[in-house]
């Protein structure tokens, strides 16, 4: 066998969820490609924090519509990976002997990648998930794990009460050891939850990782499987406590809110702290231009942009343009679309290539919905049209073209299922 | 292309602007927000497919090479050839040189070596962007020995001060070259690009070096005019030439204009630069940005008019910031006031303070200042 260089320790990334609750922002892309905070996408939070910790050898666990995601990831440059020895891999399904096999959970997906891991030799391996927007250095977590003499070390943060049955819910003693360990109980225990990052020693990693493998009952999950079993055997498991800003970008109303945060200078995640930059693949285009009579206020704006009209509260990616008469609130605007004259976009998220045309409308206030359960943030898919002067309702998904208007066709109180369209339940 | 050599003076004309290269060379002047001058000569040659590139330094061209790295950023970081720096003295025949043909003797052996049938040699002193495809068809077909890029443009006394100018016939032959000409109005300039066979550079380097001559401008095109069919090719796109501390910073303002900002950066033709990875820029509550260029990294909480706010740059709460140029990482403390100022990088504008320049005598303040 090839001889590699030994790693202290080396990451896996699990990239492949299809992230299907963000609806139709991840019909042509996985999740953790999905455009993020004006310059980003969500995995490069996840890159940079390895990278950040000293960890130089990152394997990226990928399934669903890997096309862009390898693109992207390409030979990882841009997050100071590409090494002589390591440097990034994108893992996709493959077929072996024996047939071939999709990840069939986040264990199985590890699972069919120990070969990668053992070609390191690494005495830890850090196992994260690419759709999460924090910042966190993981060697501290590491020297955790060392102190502890741990198996495996799951990062764990406080959640409110009421949310956490959404989450892996663990209960620890004193000394951090967990007792308990339940995923998405129905009655939580506590309200420390796992952000899915796992510290394990190799050999142990390998031992229960084999031992999954053969019981056919399992779903290979690391949350529902692996941890529980590894509780049940009296394994050292430990919770590392973190405290800081951690969001699952895992559903519109969520990925919303993430992209809003980062408007808010009370929250901790600091986009611009240069000993903890977050890299990204970088468009090439000129500084952004704001126009003679634009308002930009409370917002995020990248490079090529050229805005004319108002701005508030937003995030807009590389190369927008907000037209003249153009209003942009509380909305998310992905690259290279274009908003013209005298259209009004509120609480929306507008993916890749859109054009919005002139007069349109997009969205609507809370406060201009009377029916709240009528209103949500409404998403435009990757490379929709919306023709001049149509109006889009609160909380549609939009996938195709879209000419549905005037505004007198539709009052607030109409529903959008009444002019035939998706809307979220 | 790898019939096409590219060879780019980094240093000339760099005593016509001496307050922002005490430091640094043309090619490392900051300019257009996110920009160093030898991005524009740079990214015209990658986008026209040269893939071998040679960069002839000559003094402070440490900040120059850490711009360039090893020339990933305009794709010229290849297994063989690529981005090449030459400084001065690298070479034991080679040193401070006199002229660009002192510098091209001691390249010699590079250019030997080179599998290119043509050299485009190119200066750093211009905002400009186009590719040389036709250039250099049309330096073949009309079979000339060197083909010069010019443009017809109005010449202020002063801009003439560092131009060549052209007198050509109707075919385009260059049948004169004025140095310096005390002239005004519309010439034919010269725009410090030019095309030959590597063969003929070769033999007329050595020669005029032999001769102790040094001056490309003086002793080949010039003094070669009649001996040699030398050719004009017309540069019809947009340029800004830098010639003076008042045309750097007129050359940066001129890209607030939407319609300079679509002739020199298509899509298809970008201009590549060293990435930073810095944030998006933030606007806060109080923000008030109109007619300015912003680069990534910038915080903006007070006011920004008719400006150019380089990466990373900071405006405090209530602060004003019109007519101005303010390089990297400069902050600007709440309540100042600044019109007609340029400051270089890494400026500190206190809170409170006062800078008013003029239009035609825009303030300079020189790099790490803190006021």
């Amino acid at each position: 066998m090839l001889k590699y260089h030994k790693k202290k320790w080396i990451a896996m990334i699990l990239a492949g969820g299809q992230g299907s609750r963000l609806l139709s922002l991840t019909r042509r892309l996985a999740k953790p490609a999905v455009p993020f905070g004006g310059k980003y996408r969500i995995i490069d939070f996840t890159l940079s924090n390895c990278v950040n910790s000293g960890i130089d050898t990152v394997g990226v666990l990928t399934q669903y519509q890997p096309l862009l995601l390898n693109e992207y990831i390409g030979n990882g440059q841009p997050w100071d990976l590409d090494r002589v020895h390591g440097g990034v891999f994108v893992l996709p399904p493959y077929q072996q002997s024996t047939g071939s096999d999709w990840y069939t959970g986040t264990a199985n997906a590890i699972y069919q990648n120990l070969h990668f891991i053992q070609r390191y030799d690494p005495d830890y391996v850090l196992i994260l998930s690419g759709d999460h927007i924090y910042k966190m250095d993981y060697s501290k977590m590491l020297h955790f794990h060392r102190q502890k003499k741990a198996d495996c070390t799951i990062a764990a943060l406080e959640v409110p009460r009421h949310e956490a049955s959404r989450f892996g819910i663990l209960a620890s003693d004193e000394d951090g050891r967990i007792t308990s360990f339940e995923e998405k109980p129905a009655q939580p225990k506590s309200n420390m939850a796992s952000m899915g990052i796992y510290i394990f020693s190799t050999p142990t990693l390998i031992r229960y990782l084999e031992e999954d493998a053969e019981n056919e009952a399992s779903a290979k999950d690391f949350g529902k499987n692996v941890i529980p079993a590894m509780l049940a055997s009296g394994a050292r498991l430990y919770a590392y406590p973190f405290e800081g800003y951690w969001k699952d970008v895992g559903t519109i109303d969520s990925l919303w809110e993430a992209n809003m945060d980062l408007l808010d200078p009370s929250k901790p995640l600091d986009l611009g702290d240069p000993q903890w930059k977050i890299y990204a693949r970088n468009a090439v285009r000129p500084p952004q231009y704001i126009g003679r009579d634009a308002v930009v206020q409370n917002s995020i704006v990248t490079e090529g942009a050229e805005i004319y009209g108002v701005v508030d509260f937003s995030v807009l990616f590389a190369s927008v343009v907000v037209e003249p008469g153009a209003t942009v609130r509380d909305s998310i605007i992905m690259p290279g679309t274009v908003i013209r004259s005298g259209a009004v976009v509120d609480y929306a998220i507008i993916a890749e290539g859109c054009e919005i045309g002139e007069g349109a409308r997009v969205g609507s206030r809370p406060e201009d919905t009377p029916d709240k359960s009528q209103w949500g943030v409404t998403v435009i898919a990757e490379g929709v049209t919306v023709a001049p002067g149509a109006v889009v309702p609160a909380k549609a998904v939009v996938d195709d073209d879209w000419s549905i208007g005037p505004p007198h066709t539709l009052d607030a109180s109409t529903s959008a299922k009444e002019v035939g369209e998706v809307v979220r339940a | 292309m790898k019939n096409l050599l590219g060879i780019v003076f980094s240093n000339s004309h760099k005593h016509i602007i001496s307050e922002l290269t005490p430091n640094r060379c043309m090619g490392s002047l900051p300019v257009g927000g996110r920009y160093r001058l030898i991005d524009f000569v740079l990214s015209t040659l990658a986008n026209s497919g040269v893939e071998d590139v040679g960069i002839i330094t000559q003094t402070n061209y440490q900040s120059l090479m850490e711009h360039l790295g090893n020339g990933r950023e305009w794709d010229l970081s290849r297994k063989s050839g690529g981005l090449v720096i030459f400084p001065p003295f690298s070479r034991t025949e080679s040193g401070m040189y006199r002229g660009r043909i002192d510098a091209l003797y001691s390249i010699l052996g590079y250019l030997r070596s080179s599998p290119a049938t043509h050299v485009i040699i190119c200066d750093c002193d211009m905002i400009f962007n186009t590719t040389y495809e036709d250039m250099l068809l049309s330096h073949i077909d009309s079979g000339a020995d060197i083909t010069i890029l010019y443009k017809k443009m109005p010449l202020e006394a002063d801009a003439a001060k560092d131009a060549c100018v052209l007198s050509l016939a109707e075919d385009g032959r260059v049948l004169d070259v004025m140095i310096s000409p005390p002239v005004a109005g519309e010439h034919n300039v010269y725009l410090n690009i030019m095309i030959t066979s590597k063969s003929l550079l070769e033999y007329l380097v050595s020669s005029c070096y032999s001769h102790n001559q040094y001056s490309l401008a003086r002793d080949i095109l010039q003094a070669k005019a009649g001996q040699y069919h030398i050719h004009a090719y017309e540069y019809t796109g947009y340029v800004s030439r830098l010639y003076s501390l008042q045309s750097y910073y007129d050359a940066n303002m001129a890209l607030l204009d939407p319609q300079v900002r679509r002739l020199l950066f298509p899509r298809e033709m970008p201009i590549y630069t060293r990435v930073r990875d810095e944030a998006p820029v933030r606007y806060g509550l109080g923000s008030k940005v109109s007619n300015s260029l912003l680069a990534d990294g910038c915080v903006v909480e007070g006011e920004v008019e008719n400006s150019i706010l380089f990466r990373g740059v900071t405006v405090g709460k209530n602060a004003k910031v019109k007519n101005s140029i303010i390089m990297q990482e400069t902050v600007i403390g709440e309540n100042s006031h600044l019109e007609w100022v340029m400051t270089d990088k890494n400026v500190t504008v206190r809170e409170g303070r006062m800078l008013t320049g003029f239009r035609t005598y825009p303030i300079y303040i020189a790099k790490g200042s803190v006021i």
